[in-house]
């Protein structure tokens, strides 16, 4: 037994935070043309409304709301401190998990239901699949039979990743969680495992900038005004448009 | 004053003949790959039409463009907040059916049926699946008015027509129809660019031509929305969007864009437009009314010294002015004031110019007695015996406008903003070269008249020579005005672009890999 907990709850995380820092790296460095989110809306509009949007506003709520229980777990207890914020706080969540839930499953019935979607669809897809059906299925039983996650997670869990992300890592507390917790914790790593390797890259390249960046965009290859004067000294580096 | 340089276009819509080979000479430069096989980079679409895709200049479908609310410009479907609450499902992406789903047929059955009672047929598969189709649409399927009650009569551009108006234009002995062939316009305020939330797109300064990059384009795919023309294209398989690159390889060799070069018409024109860019923002403001005079207005005078001193302090190269002084394009939009922008209320200020087309909306049919004209006829020659006569003539001066046989109402919902003065202008302009030029070939209309007709147009018998020569003479070189590549602006120069071909292409060399 603690062999396996030293695997899944030290070994695997460290082992998933390599492959996903080196892959991910590598891939946007030298696979630019790859990371893309391979939208497949223009081969099929209509039943993708149904898994793409309860599906991504469920996944991005739940995975702030784990963010900030890991980040800010003082904040979470003191609001959870009232029963009644903190069954807020947990129904709401829960519906979230349960709207990615649904998305997903339509998702899948989309993709493989869908003859023009076949073409682009790979074992990748699958797999994600998969994967994340499992994650989202073991989150809300834990969020319905192991009561109240947002509390116990900021008491157990924080400590537990914090000694993972400073390489001290202590599993005390989390090895006498029950098994679906565990599938939990490890689910989630083998996802950040599997994560270089999937369309899952797209999350990374959400592109906030163009909040704040002008509408049109011009680019010279070289200074415009500099060009012309003898001065400018000559560069070997090919300005990017990026 | 902000001096930059575009390459731009003129597209002669009265010489066009609708042969294709422009969009075919496109195709298999640059969209002959997989995922890319509905696009077409160039297209040439019979009018009336609802085109291609289907009834693309419906905005309320397609939400795309800039739209003026309030003395504010705005993206119409996409935009910051729109295209990034909609980035997990975009309502207004039009899909591959709007196109129509590419094809090939099982050409490998023919041979390779086993004998049989029956002769082999190839059956048609559908380039996505592989599996067999039933083609409903094809890539000008409404060619030359086919399929009429389907495609012409749902024309976006019969919008406030009234019913006999459209009742007349379809009877079938005044049917008439022009072809509008379309490329990219590589607009001076392009939706694509200011749609996309990643910022793949942008617009080259030396020459204005607008690229995707195709390693910063996430398929996001709000640009295809966003172009009110529908020429940013989403590669189904890649996962990116893809358009027109006016092909800048060509051009920065030196060379004619392969669409315009294989011209059969010879009706494109292309060369260099300086323009103010500090003035575009106001150019975009104005009202519907005054949209197409504010985006010519922003168009400079090459020849102007103060407008060459600001260019060169703008880093315009001497032989970029040079070509902008010889560009046809400058004549034709300008000098001559004969050419419009499609669509402007879309508001992305297109650089392409179309001369409004005459012939199609001019003649008519009309009876007349041939048989002095038989007699004179080779016996194997052949004449209408039947005396009707196709007839252009032009001796009713102004009087036949009225009657043409296309609602000058269409002309101007497509190319001038719903202007219907703007065109006759243009048709005015067209006739005075025609009849100017009949008094000097011919000889049957008096000096007199053609005077009066050339002022009444604003024409000088000069202006009416140069169009006459640019229209119907023009050489390769008259009409292909390129500015020289300047190697050290031009770094695509150095790349062989035959190595590129059916792989990623344009930009970067690497083999299509679609991401997982
Ligand atoms: C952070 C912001 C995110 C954005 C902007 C985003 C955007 C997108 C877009 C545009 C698509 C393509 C939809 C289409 O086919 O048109 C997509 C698909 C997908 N996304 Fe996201 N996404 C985000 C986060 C996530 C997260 C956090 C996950 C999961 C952990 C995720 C998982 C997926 C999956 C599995 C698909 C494939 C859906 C399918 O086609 O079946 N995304 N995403
Ligand atoms: S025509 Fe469309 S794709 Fe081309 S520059 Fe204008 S907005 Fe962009
Ligand atoms: S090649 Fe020229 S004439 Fe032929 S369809 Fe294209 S634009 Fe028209």
């Amino acid at each position: 037994m603690d062999y396996l907990n030293n695997f899944f709850l030290i070994a695997l995380p460290y082992l998933a935070l390599a492959i996903f820092l080196i892959g991910t790296i590598f891939r946007y460095t030298s696979r630019k043309f790859q990371f893309s989110s391979l939208s497949s809306q223009f081969l099929e509009g209509r039943k993708l409304f149904y898994g793409s949007v309860p599906f991504h506003w469920g996944v991005i709520f739940v995975f702030f709301g784990h963010l900030i229980a890991f980040l800010f777990p003082g904040s979470v207890l003191a609001w959870n401190s009232q029963p009644l914020r903190l069954m807020i706080l947990e129904i709401t969540a829960f519906i979230f998990g349960i709207s990615m839930l649904v998305g997903l499953i339509n998702l899948v019935i989309r993709r493989y239901t869908t003859a023009r979607l076949s073409p682009v669809t790979n074992k990748m897809d699958l797999i994600v699949y998969v994967l994340l059906i499992i994650q989202t299925v073991a989150g809300l039983w834990i969020a319905y039979n192991f009561r109240w996650g947002s509390s116990w997670f900021s008491t157990l869990l924080t400590p537990y990743l914090y000694s993972i992300f400073t390489f001290n890592p202590d599993i005390t507390a989390v090895s006498l969680l029950p098994w679906p917790v565990k599938l939990h914790i490890a689910g989630a790593f083998v996802i950040l495992s599997i994560f270089p390797f999937t369309r899952l890259v797209h999350m990374l390249v959400l592109p906030l900038n163009y909040l704040w960046r002008p509408y049109q965009q011009v680019t010279w290859y070289w200074n415009r005004k500099k060009v012309r004067s003898s001065s400018t000294p000559w560069s070997l580096q090919r300005p990017e448009n990026t | 004053m902000d001096v930059r340089s575009q390459i731009s276009m003129v597209f002669h819509l009265d010489k066009c003949i609708g042969c294709h080979t422009c969009s075919i000479a496109c195709k298999n430069i640059w969209t002959d790959r997989k995922g890319a096989e509905y696009m077409w980079w160039n297209n040439v679409e019979t009018k009336p039409g609802t085109g291609y895709p289907t009834k693309w200049e419906d905005q309320e479908v397609y939400r795309g463009g800039w739209k003026k609310s309030n003395g504010k410009v705005n993206l119409l479907g996409t935009g910051k907040r729109r295209g990034l609450t909609n980035i997990f499902y975009n309502p207004n992406l039009p899909v591959i059916d709007d196109y129509y789903e590419p094809f090939t047929y099982k050409y490998l059955d023919l041979i390779e049926s086993p004998e049989g009672d029956d002769q082999p047929t190839a059956r048609p598969v559908s380039l996505i699946t592989g599996k067999p189709i039933d083609i409903k649409m094809g890539p000008n399927w409404d060619d030359d008015l086919s399929g009429t009650p389907d495609f012409g009569r749902n024309d976006p551009n019969l919008k406030n027509l009234s019913a006999e108006e459209q009742e007349v234009m379809f009877q079938l002995e005044r049917m008439a129809f022009f072809y509008l062939p379309r490329i990219c316009n590589h607009c001076l305020n392009p939706a694509c660019v200011a749609s996309c939330p990643s910022g793949a797109i942008y617009k080259r300064g030396e020459d204005g031509v607008v690229l995707i990059n195709q390693e910063v384009c996430r398929a996001w795919r709000m640009c295809v929305t966003a172009c009110p023309y529908k020429k940013s294209y989403y590669n189904w398989y890649t996962g990116k969007s893809e358009k027109c690159i006016l092909c800048f390889p060509r051009i920065e060799a030196g060379l004619a864009p392969a669409c315009m070069h294989s011209c059969v018409g010879r009706i494109r024109y292309l060369g260099v437009l300086l323009y103010d860019a500090d003035r575009i923002e106001s150019a975009v403001h104005k009202d519907d009314e005054d949209l197409i005079d504010g985006h010519l207005d922003i168009i400079l005078d090459p020849f102007d010294e103060k407008v060459i001193q600001a260019a060169k302090m703008s880093g315009v190269a001497d032989s970029t002015i040079h070509s902008a002084q010889y560009s046809p394009v400058y004549k034709y939009v300008k000098q001559w004031k004969l050419a419009l922008p499609l669509h402007a209320e879309f508001r992305t200020l297109p650089m392409l110019f179309y001369v409004p087309p005459l012939l199609p909306v001019m003649a008519t049919v009309k009876q007349v007695d041939n048989t002095e004209g038989g007699k004179m006829m080779n016996p194997i020659a052949k004449y209408w015996d039947d005396n009707w006569l196709y007839d252009t003539s032009t001796t009713e001066l102004w009087g036949t406008l009225d009657q043409v046989r296309f609602p000058l109402k269409y002309l101007a919902n497509l190319l001038s903003a719903g202007n219907e003065e703007m065109i006759k202008d243009k048709w005015k302009k067209l006739m005075a070269v025609r009849i100017h030029r009949r008094r000097v070939t011919v000889g049957d209309i008096s000096q007199e008249k053609t005077d009066e007709v050339l002022r009444e147009a604003g024409l000088t018998a000069e202006m009416a020579d140069g169009i006459f020569y640019l229209t119907a003479l023009a050489k390769f070189e008259d009409r292909f005005v390129i500015p020289p590549a300047h190697r050290e602006q031009a770094i695509e120069m150095l790349d062989f672009t035959g190595d590129t071909k059916g792989e990623v292409g344009f930009g970067f060399k690497s083999k299509v890999k679609r991401g997982l």
